[in-house]
């Protein structure tokens, strides 16, 4: 009779263990145990979210969308933000950097938000943010890369990683690998994004002792570069760098490669996009692209939420989703630190986050607000984005205003 | 040397494009004395059918559309003309601008019928169509330019002829175009919404003419796209077929009189109204076929694609000399060699100020353009 209760003991144990281990293989975003469970918030906290939802643009903010809104499900599904509070989002389409500061008004003053997600492009924020920053409202870029965008105030905030960050490492690793010491360099003179990367581009190039034989320019818009891409090809350079937006990114490429050049064409995150692979098809293998997030990221909260959102939307996130979907469960996770729907309030919850662990890696705000966490260089081989190289070690660590470096 | 054999070569198949559309910009403005601003607008749905025709998942939509629509607008024109028209007699003692009204709310309800019978025919029929269907690229072309031609037509009809017939301003037409022109485009973002689900679209890669493709040959430091070359040689071989037609031929004569001065050859006998629908005819084809050879070359295509090219039409005809046909080839290959030069030696940033201070200087010490004549007084 003893040796019977102690077996069924031991196997009452055995079974808990495993009930125990078992728990731990799903990977549950948002950390709970960071912040208190909040009391205090109305039942529904808006916030705004400025995509480009139409347009050429839209081949970023259709996905970011779709990012924002699995995060919410997921948010509201766990009851993150306290029992009976749904988060909701209101979102404005901007095509414009006129479109943008209209909404961002319609936002902040009319709709009276507390917190605002994107504008997609770093043009719309450098005209949109300042009117938060007046309001006291805490407004998060999730895809802006240009430099200077979180220099307009304290309550500009950005999770997407700058080119300042991501170009240097893209450059010093696919120099070493790829072995060229001379290139070209097409940019678009009349955008932000395209400007700043080029001269991110330009700095870091000249880091790393590679001879620039030729400059070209082009306007957002344009559809023909032929002229443009005859004078650089003709110096014969081993790689062309392009700092573009995916519409005129797919037609550099195309024509690039109509035009005989078979080499590697290095761009700017406006080329990280699976629209990219898919409008230029066979033309895209061998385009380069330094990344803060690829798909094929082992992180398990990344693995996560690549099989959410596909089981979502039937197709595969990009870095742009990623990186939306990564900035609203960080706004959430500041208005639930912050139990309360102040701008103030939750501006300094979401300046205070560090070490959270999302799909992009740990992340963390740096004292300006730009985000810290390592990136990745990619290449389009076999019609799919993979990482360039092995082994992410030899990466020169790139330049960041950052105040402390976190594992990736 | 090679570089610039190079540009030129970039410069001359863009130039071919704009030279299709500056002809038929010119042979209205010649023939009618009216500058038609919606030629750029069915030179966009000219590469919208393109795109339809070359895309293998959407040729069944096209083929079904014209199957429905065809008889449908015969049958919208049977009733208007055999009806409709004469019906307009009963009201002939109403006050004119409540006649018009009548007119225009008979059209409308009617129009709106046939349109949901067509619909609800169209998507019955739908199902029996194949998944995909690949159409020759010359038929695409056909269509395309074809479809230009109807539209153009369509337009004669109800942005032109109205305010002709009311003798009205030469100004009022223009301005009607305008509206005609932003309704085309309204309704191409529309479609294009319905077909891809967003406003922009791709036309397929390797589309090959009799066999000749995409893939780039290099002569020495020269490479060239075959399919560049042959959209040349198509350009080239249609502006000659209508210098012939325009020449040689009797309605060719029958529109240059027209041109001259439309009293003097309704005089003659000559019926100036099929003369006029006939240039809407050829001048909407041609938009068609740069349309569609526009989306080869630059593969992708937008409801407003048109609005780029319109502005360098007008920049081509006022060029090479307002109703002069050569001067609108001559026009449109001046126009992409200056783009193309532009780009090569300065900015790309001032391409279009370059052309635009031309346009200018051009309009200051030649204002009849190149081949044009100067103004003169008649009687």
């Amino acid at each position: 009779m003893k040796y019977l209760r102690l077996l069924l003991t031991l196997c009452i144990i055995v079974l808990m263990a495993g009930v125990v281990v078992a728990q731990d293989d799903s990977m549950m975003m948002g950390d709970f145990e960071a912040c208190e469970a909040p009391a205090n918030l109305p039942d529904t906290v808006t916030i705004g979210a400025i995509f480009g939802l139409s347009g050429d643009i839209s081949v970023y903010g259709g996905v970011q969308q779709q990012g924002v809104d699995l995060a919410v499900q997921q948010i509201n599904d766990a009851g993150y933000l306290g029992e009976g509070v749904t988060l909701a989002v209101q979102y404005e389409d901007a095509v414009s950097a006129d479109d943008a500061i209209a909404a961002m008004t319609r936002l902040v003053e009319e709709s009276g938000v507390p917190a605002v997600l994107g504008p997609t492009l770093s043009t719309h924020a450098f005209a949109a943010d300042p009117i938060a920053q007046e309001n006291g409202v805490p407004v998060m870029g999730v895809s802006n890369t240009a430099s200077g965008i979180t220099d307009m105030g304290d309550f500009v905030f950005r999770n997407s990683l700058p080119e300042s960050s991501v170009i240097p490492g893209t450059i010093a690793q696919s120099a070493e690998i790829l072995g060229y010491t001379t290139v070209g360099v097409l940019y678009g003179d009349d955008d932000d994004f395209t400007l700043s990367g080029y001269e991110v581009f330009i700095d870091a190039l000249d880091a790393n002792g590679i001879e620039i034989l030729g400059e070209e320019t082009f306007a957002r818009g344009d559809l023909d570069f032929n002229a443009q891409l005859s004078n650089l090809l003709a110096q014969e350079p081993e790689a062309l760098i392009v700092s573009a937006l995916a519409a005129e990114g797919v037609q550099i490429i195309l024509q690039a490669r109509a035009l005989g050049y078979v080499g590697p064409i290095i761009g700017g995150n406006g080329l990280n996009s699976p629209a990219i692979i898919e409008n230029a098809g066979e033309a895209a293998e061998g385009v380069i692209v330094g990344a803060a997030w690829n798909s094929v990221s082992d992180n398990p909260l990344s693995v996560q939420f690549v099989a959410d959102f596909e089981a979502a939307y039937d197709a595969s996130p990009d870095q742009f989703a990623t990186q939306a979907y990564t900035g609203a469960w960080l706004m959430a996770t500041a208005i639930r630190c912050a139990d309360s729907v102040d701008p103030a309030a939750i501006r300094d919850e979401l300046a205070a986050i560090q070490d959270f662990p999302t799909p992009l890696g740990d992340f963390s705000f740096a004292e300006d607000r730009n985000p810290v966490h390592d990136p990745v260089v990619q290449v389009v081989e076999m019609g799919t984005f993979g990482v360039l190289g092995a082994d992410m070690d030899d990466m020169e660590e790139p330049e960041m205003d950052a105040t402390e470096e976190s594992d990736g | 040397m090679e570089l610039f054999l190079q540009q030129n070569i970039n410069a001359i198949s863009l130039g071919a494009i704009y030279a299709l559309f500056a002809l038929g910009y010119a042979m209205v403005f010649s023939i009618l004395g009216v500058l038609n601003l919606a030629h750029s607008a069915i030179f966009m749905w000219g590469a919208f059918v393109g795109l339809l025709a070359l895309d293998p998942e959407k040729a069944p939509l096209l083929i079904n559309f014209i199957l429905v629509g065809t008889p449908l607008t015969v049958i919208g024109m049977v009733v208007e003309y055999k009806f409709i028209q004469p019906g307009m007699n009963y009201t002939r003692s109403l006050h004119l601008a409540i006649q018009r009204l009548i007119a225009l709310i008979i059209r409308v309800i009617w129009i709106t019928i046939l349109a949901l019978i067509g619909q609800q025919i169209f998507i019955q029929l739908m199902p029996y169509f194949p998944e995909t269907l690949t159409i020759l690229p010359v038929v695409a072309l056909i269509f395309a330019s074809v479809a230009g031609g109807i539209l153009s037509i369509a337009l004669e009809f109800l942005a032109f002829r109205p305010l002709r017939e009311r003798k009205a301003d030469r100004l009022a037409q223009l301005i009607s175009s305008i509206g005609a022109a932003l309704i085309l485009v309204n309704i191409a973002q529309f479609a294009f919404q319905a077909v891809y689900g967003r406003t922009e679209a791709f036309y397929p890669r390797d589309v090959t003419i009799f066999g000749i493709g995409t893939d780039p040959i290099t002569l020495g430091a020269l490479t060239i796209t075959p399919i560049r070359l042959m959209i040349l040689a198509i350009a080239i071989i249609l502006m000659i077929v209508l210098q012939f037609m325009v020449q040689r031929t009797q309605v060719g004569q029958q529109m240059r009189a027209v041109a001259f001065n439309e009293k003097i050859a309704s005089l003659l006998g000559i019926d100036v109204s099929r003369i006029y629908i006939l240039t809407f005819f050829l001048a909407g084809a041609f938009a068609g076929i740069a349309g569609i050879l526009y989306g080869m070359t630059f593969l992708v295509t937008t409801p407003f694609i048109g609005e780029n090219i319109a502005l360098i039409g007008l920049t081509a005809i006022v060029l090479g000399g307002l109703g002069s046909i050569q001067g609108a080839l001559v026009g449109g290959f001046l126009v992409a060699l200056i783009q193309t030069y532009s780009v090569a030696f300065g900015g790309s940033s001032y391409r279009d100020a370059i052309v635009f201070v031309l346009l200018f200087i051009m309009l200051l010490i030649r204002p009849q353009g190149l081949f044009g004549q100067p103004e003169q007084k008649r009687a």
